[in-house]
């Protein structure tokens, strides 16, 4: 499934923060999303979840078809790792955890409260959620967050799999994570401020 | 979607999920009003059908913030809206755990709760029956104004201040099928607005529900 983004203008809070972006991600592909910060990496990855409307331009191909991991990874402290990870796998109508909790090295701490996890196994344990979803676009803001080297790996490992098996992902990230990816640089789409109009201009 | 409804007990159930808080509320509230009342028996026969009700719905109130907020403070929410559920599916779930770990256990101690304060003996079908009836509709309403307050951090108030006006009707009418029922008059009218009012409000709300969740949720 090939996502389309056609001159894609987005807001936060009301105030635009990106505008004319334009890409594609084919299938197998993976792209590197950066930025400074407050640029509007969140924003874009929220607006292409359908979480919010773009101000204005087109996207294809994003229906039913994105996972989406934010900054928080949506864990109940007082459920074990495996009836967490079993939950959205049932709300993404698929069952077999085992590949997800292997992927992440989750399997010792299967019968652990999430509460009781450190924050890079939490951060584990939100990325195996990617991995249950089964859907072809992965949206990722941040995954690196608080993982070690060891998890950095295996997290691009996870990446690599999805990539070989005609998934895609879109990845918001600061650090190399040695995929073979592009880089889309949104630095430049920062709205240019609009012109001030005859009628404000004359009270300046 | 019953995955949700499983995992939504469970939370309910397990250590700091809220289990009881309503039900104990209830507890206190009826208990407390014949000490504050004195100890006249027809005066607490007659004022019971509705100290029962009241202290319903605000067990109830009291139990509306965390419905929606904790799943939002996680980010659990922002995944849902991206799952393949829909939100009007996950709100009515939501609703529906909500009167299983809220309402329905008040429903089943209103009767025992109905003894102390001196309820006549052919209220006890009717208390219940309007609470079965009527509760559901608060829990629905109380949905709706969990939606429209999830962002808001410590929307308590707001929420409280939203909801209580939408439960006048539920109160009026299932306090008044109580009531009725406890004097030996007939019940049908109210009985019929009350379930009216819940089929209603089961049909119609969680799509508006659904609506201000995607909105706050931007």
């Amino acid at each position: 499934m090939t996502l389309v983004v056609t001159d894609l203008a987005i807001a936060r809070g009301g105030v635009p923060v990106l505008e004319g972006l334009s890409f594609r991600l084919e299938p197998g592909q993976a792209l590197i999303l950066r930025g400074p910060n407050g640029i509007g990496k969140t924003t874009l990855l929220r607006t292409l979840a359908g979480l919010q409307p773009p101000l204005a331009g087109g996207i294809d191909g994003a229906e039913d078809q994105i996972a989406y991991a934010s900054h928080s990874d949506g864990l109940k402290p007082t459920l074990t790792v495996v009836e967490n990870l079993s939950f959205w796998a049932s709300v993404f109508g698929t069952h077999d955890i085992q590949p997800a909790l292997d992927a992440f090295a989750l399997t010792d701490l299967s019968d652990r409260y999430a509460g009781n996890l450190s924050a890079g196994q939490k951060r584990r344990l939100g990325l195996a959620r990617m991995l249950v979803t089964d859907r072809p676009i992965w949206m990722l803001d941040e995954p690196t967050v608080s993982l070690d080297n060891t998890a950095v790996q295996m997290f691009a490992d996870a990446v690599r799999a999805h990539l070989g098996q005609g998934g895609s992902a879109l990845i918001a990230t600061h650090i190399d994570l040695g995929l073979d990816a592009e880089v889309l640089d949104v630095g430049a789409n920062k709205p240019k401020p609009s012109p001030i109009d005859g009628f404000d201009g004359g009270f300046l | 979607m019953i995955a949700l409804l499983l995992r939504d007990l469970k939370l309910a159930f397990r250590a700091g999920g809220g289990f009881g808080l309503g039900l104990a509320f209830f507890l206190i509230v009826t208990v407390l009003v014949p000490f504050s009342v004195g100890p006249q028996a027809a005066l607490l026969s007659t004022i019971a059908p509705g100290i029962l009700w009241l202290g319903a719905l605000l067990a109830c109130l009291l139990s509306l913030d965390r419905l929606l907020a904790l799943d939002w403070e996680d980010g659990s929410l922002d995944l849902l809206a991206t799952a393949p559920l829909p939100l009007e599916a996950v709100v009515t779930i939501k609703a529906l755990a909500h009167w299983l770990t809220t309402g329905l256990p008040l429903v089943l101690a209103a009767p025992v709760l109905g003894v102390l304060l001196n309820l006549p003996a052919p209220g006890f079908l009717w208390l219940v029956l309007s609470l079965l009836v009527g509760t559901p509709a608060m829990s629905v309403i109380g949905t709706f104004g969990a939606a429209l307050t999830v962002g808001l951090k410590r929307g308590g108030l707001l929420l409280s201040l939203l909801v209580l006006p939408l439960y006048i009707p539920t109160l009026i009418f299932g306090a008044e099928v109580a009531r009725r029922g406890a004097t030996g008059i007939e019940t049908q009218t109210p009985l019929l607005m009350l379930a009216g009012i819940t089929a209603a409000t089961i049909a119609l709300l969680p799509f508006a529900s659904a609506a201000v969740l995607r909105i706050n949720l931007r």
